[in-house]
């Protein structure tokens, strides 16, 4: 079996094909666990986890702390307002602070691009990115693929559509390229003003119309919008957005009969994705919130070095 | 002007031997012996034929290149008001040991320099420094962008140049005006060129690689856009500009073409553009950031043209000390800039090694042409001029270690870097300010 020789989980790019296999695997074995009665296994007993959020999140942050107390690991968290990051400590203070708790793994969230790969210079402990800027949120692509493989069976040769805002979006970027190490081809489309320059670079191919991006495709993944970025003159409104770029039932029609709808969330229902699509029988939404769990608790077990008793 | 009266030896006479005596501007490149009295040179003789005296100091420089003292156009000092970055006495001391004898300091000190108490402030302090200091004003009142400064009252006090760098003069308008208003007083304006709607809370060039590591970019255009409206405005009022560092393609075409017009203009680019990429960012590099930013090899490769070809005339630095708690920060966060005084000659030499440079080209760039563009003292080895002089050894290997960082800070992408060439004795007025040779 593969050994997964990581310290870090800091972005999608430093996972090999053989790596992503192996979360997938584990993740796989540990849903069980999450369906029994006492869900609670003694795997990361003894074993202190930090999680240290500079933004806000519900659902990262939820998702990484039920994997980890499934696992049965203490966990403590930090939020940005209450921890010392508003007195104006900076973030390698904080790391050494953190360091002299010896814990053994810090999951951390930062609107800075690169702030884990800053972690993980100064301190000891494994450093996890729960996503970071516009750069990677490797968990949420690992689930994505976790998603998609149950339900199709195999990644490779799949047509994955991305729809939406990738300049902004860390999903994207490590969904890009989680599905293209795993041998899909994935189409990205959305307005130009939010398709990066070089995104080819990380495997996407741009399309030129929400309709060549959808035909045929196999799996459709829309992003949230964020309306907070509109200080940049990216797009006139929401409602032309819906119009243009939203994915509904009828441009729905392109993607093949069995095509999987998936989106990072929070949605903004009507605006990225149609209300009757988000709740069709073809959304998987809702199991990419499931498998979240089981793929954090597979990355927990794993850099913990459970990976070592191949 | 300063004539800084600090520095480590003194001696009457020293004698320069066995060098290759290298000085483009008088036409002289040949091996002998230089004589330096009373803080001027004295004379050249061939190899042993130069005249003794009671106490003179004498250095064999076979094998080495002894040129006019290296002048750096672009540095900031950070004195007043950052001097835990950086003072003028450690920045002329970095100066001496990168080999040069003079530099320019940019006028966004904390006041900035925006009027003659400030101007007379740093030519006091620049006395005892190891290097002539020659102060840059203000184009605008405070460095905000609004009001012009009092360019006669600061040319009055020792100016020798304005600008507003670590900003662009975004409103048109008070440009012109600038440019127009400097003509009275003679005064050069350098230009700090940045469309700051195409640049704002960018971090490092735009394209895959900003992309890829989720960092906003800066586009090209940034630059180029506002390089162009400072050569048409230079082309319109007839009066001079010097564009400060220089970091793309386009940029050195637009500036090679304005000058094929006739149009009064110089440009510089630092050692950075043409020896580092975005590459050097990689994992997040705080060290590889700076503004503008690092671009790509196509434009690294054009900047190695302009500096060849003559559509760039100076080499300068753009040192920017800044301490650790600047740079080790997240990406986003971490502030502009690198210090480049101790390695501008090592990375110079590596151009003339590559051939994209001769020697004679490098002294122009790093010598002749600041001081022609600002109108200051130097750029050549003329007998009876004030002996500031700069010795290069182009064998000496060495690699760049923190402990060697004679700057106050150590924000330099380069440390660790092996190098061969550098400045081994650097010579102000006749009084030695660095030295690593045995007399
Ligand atoms: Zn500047």
């Amino acid at each position: 079996m593969h050994r997964f020789d990581h310290k870090h989980i800091l972005s999608m790019e430093d996972l090999s094909r053989e790596d992503i296999s192996l979360i997938l695997q584990t993740a796989e074995s540990f849903k069980e666990i999450s369906s029994r009665p006492i869900k609670k296994v003694p795997t990361l007993r003894g074993k202190t986890i930090i999680s240290l959020f500079f933004e806000p999140s519900t659902r990262t942050r939820l998702s990484f702390e039920i994997a980890a107390k499934r696992m049965s690991a203490d966990t403590f968290s930090i939020a940005a307002s209450t921890s010392s990051a508003v007195k104006g400590e900076t973030l390698v203070d904080t790391a050494k602070n953190l360091t002299a708790m010896q814990p053994d793994i810090i999951i951390i969230r930062h609107s800075f691009s690169g702030s884990p790969n800053l972690l993980a210079k100064h301190i000891s402990a494994s450093i996890i990115n729960a996503g970071d800027g516009t750069h990677e949120h490797p968990s949420q692509g690992l689930l994505d693929l976790m998603t998609v493989t149950e339900q199709k069976g195999d990644i490779k040769g799949l047509k994955v559509a991305i729809i939406g805002d990738i300049a902004h979006s860390r999903v994207a970027h490590s969904d890009i390229i989680g599905f293209t190490k795993m041998g899909a081809n994935v189409h990205i489309y959305g307005p130009s003003t939010l398709i990066p320059p070089g995104i080819e670079n990380l495997g996407a191919t741009v399309c030129c119309s929400l309709q060549e991006a959808l035909q045929d495709a196999d799996v459709v993944m829309t992003l949230r919008i964020q309306k907070e970025r509109q200080k940049d003159p990216l797009f006139p409104s929401l409602r032309e957005y819906a119009s243009f770029f939203g994915v509904n039932r009828r441009i729905m029609e392109a993607a093949k009969p069995d095509a999987l709808v998936m989106h990072p969330g929070p949605i903004n229902r009507g605006v990225e994705l149609d209300p009757d699509i988000a709740d069709s029988t073809c959304s998987v939404i809702l199991d990419q919130v499931t498998n979240g769990v089981a793929v954090r608790m597979a990355l927990l077990y794993l850099i913990i070095g459970g990976g070592d008793k191949t | 002007m300063t004539n800084p009266s600090a520095g480590n030896t003194s001696a009457t006479a020293l004698l320069l031997k066995n060098g290759r005596i290298i000085d483009p501007k008088n036409g002289r490149d040949e091996t002998g012996d230089l004589l330096v009295e009373h803080g001027k040179i004295a004379g050249f003789f061939p190899s042993g034929q130069a005249p003794k005296s009671d106490g003179m100091k004498s250095f064999d420089l076979t094998g080495k290149w002894i040129l006019p003292g290296l002048i750096d156009m672009h540095v900031h000092l950070r004195e007043p008001g950052e001097e835990y970055k950086e003072t003028i006495m450690s920045g002329t001391r970095a100066a001496a040991a990168g080999g040069f004898t003079a530099v320019a300091c940019m006028p966004n000190t904390n006041p900035v320099n925006d009027n003659q108490a400030i101007t007379s402030l740093i030519l006091d302090k620049a006395e005892k420094g190891y290097a002539r200091v020659y102060p840059i004003g203000c184009i605008s009142k405070g460095g905000k962008g609004k009001m012009l400064a009092e360019f006669g009252e600061m040319k009055e006090a020792g100016v020798v140049a304005l600008s507003d760098d670590g900003r662009p003069v975004a409103n048109s308008q008070l440009m012109r005006r600038a440019l127009e208003y400097a003509g009275n007083y003679n005064l050069l304006v350098i230009c700090h060129s940045e469309e700051l709607a195409l640049s704002e809370n960018g971090a490092m060039n735009e394209g895959a690689l900003s992309t890829k590591l989720g960092l906003r970019g800066i586009p090209r255009s940034a630059e180029e856009i506002m390089v162009y409206r400072d050569l048409s405005l230079a082309e319109y009022t007839g009066k001079p500009i010097h564009i400060a560092h220089v970091s793309t393609r386009e940029s050195v075409s637009l500036i090679r073409r304005a000058k094929e017009k006739g149009s009064p203009v110089t440009a510089e680019s630092a050692p950075h553009y043409f020896s580092l990429t975005e590459k050097a960012i990689d994992s997040y590099n705080t060290l590889a950031k700076m503004n503008p930013p690092l671009r790509t090899t196509d434009d690294l490769l054009a900047i190695r043209e302009g500096l060849q070809d003559g559509a760039l005339d100076v080499i300068a630095t753009d040192h920017a000390p800044h301490s650790m708690l600047e740079k080790d920060v997240e990406f986003d966060r971490a502030a502009n800039g690198i210090i480049g005084l101790e390695t501008a000659v090592p990375l110079a030499m590596e151009l003339v090694r590559d051939n994209v440079l001769d020697v004679a080209r490098m002294v122009e760039l790093l010598s002749v042409n600041p001081a022609k563009i600002l109108g200051v003292a130097g750029g050549s080895l003329s007998k009876g001029a004030a002996a500031d002089i700069t010795v290069i050894d182009p064998e000496r290997e060495f690699i760049y270690s923190a402990d060697m960082v004679v700057s106050k800070s150590g924000n330099s992408p380069f440390l660790d870097r092996k190098f061969k060439g550098k400045a081994v004795l650097t010579i102000l007025g006749g009084r030695i300010t660095f030295s690593e040779l045995d007399s």
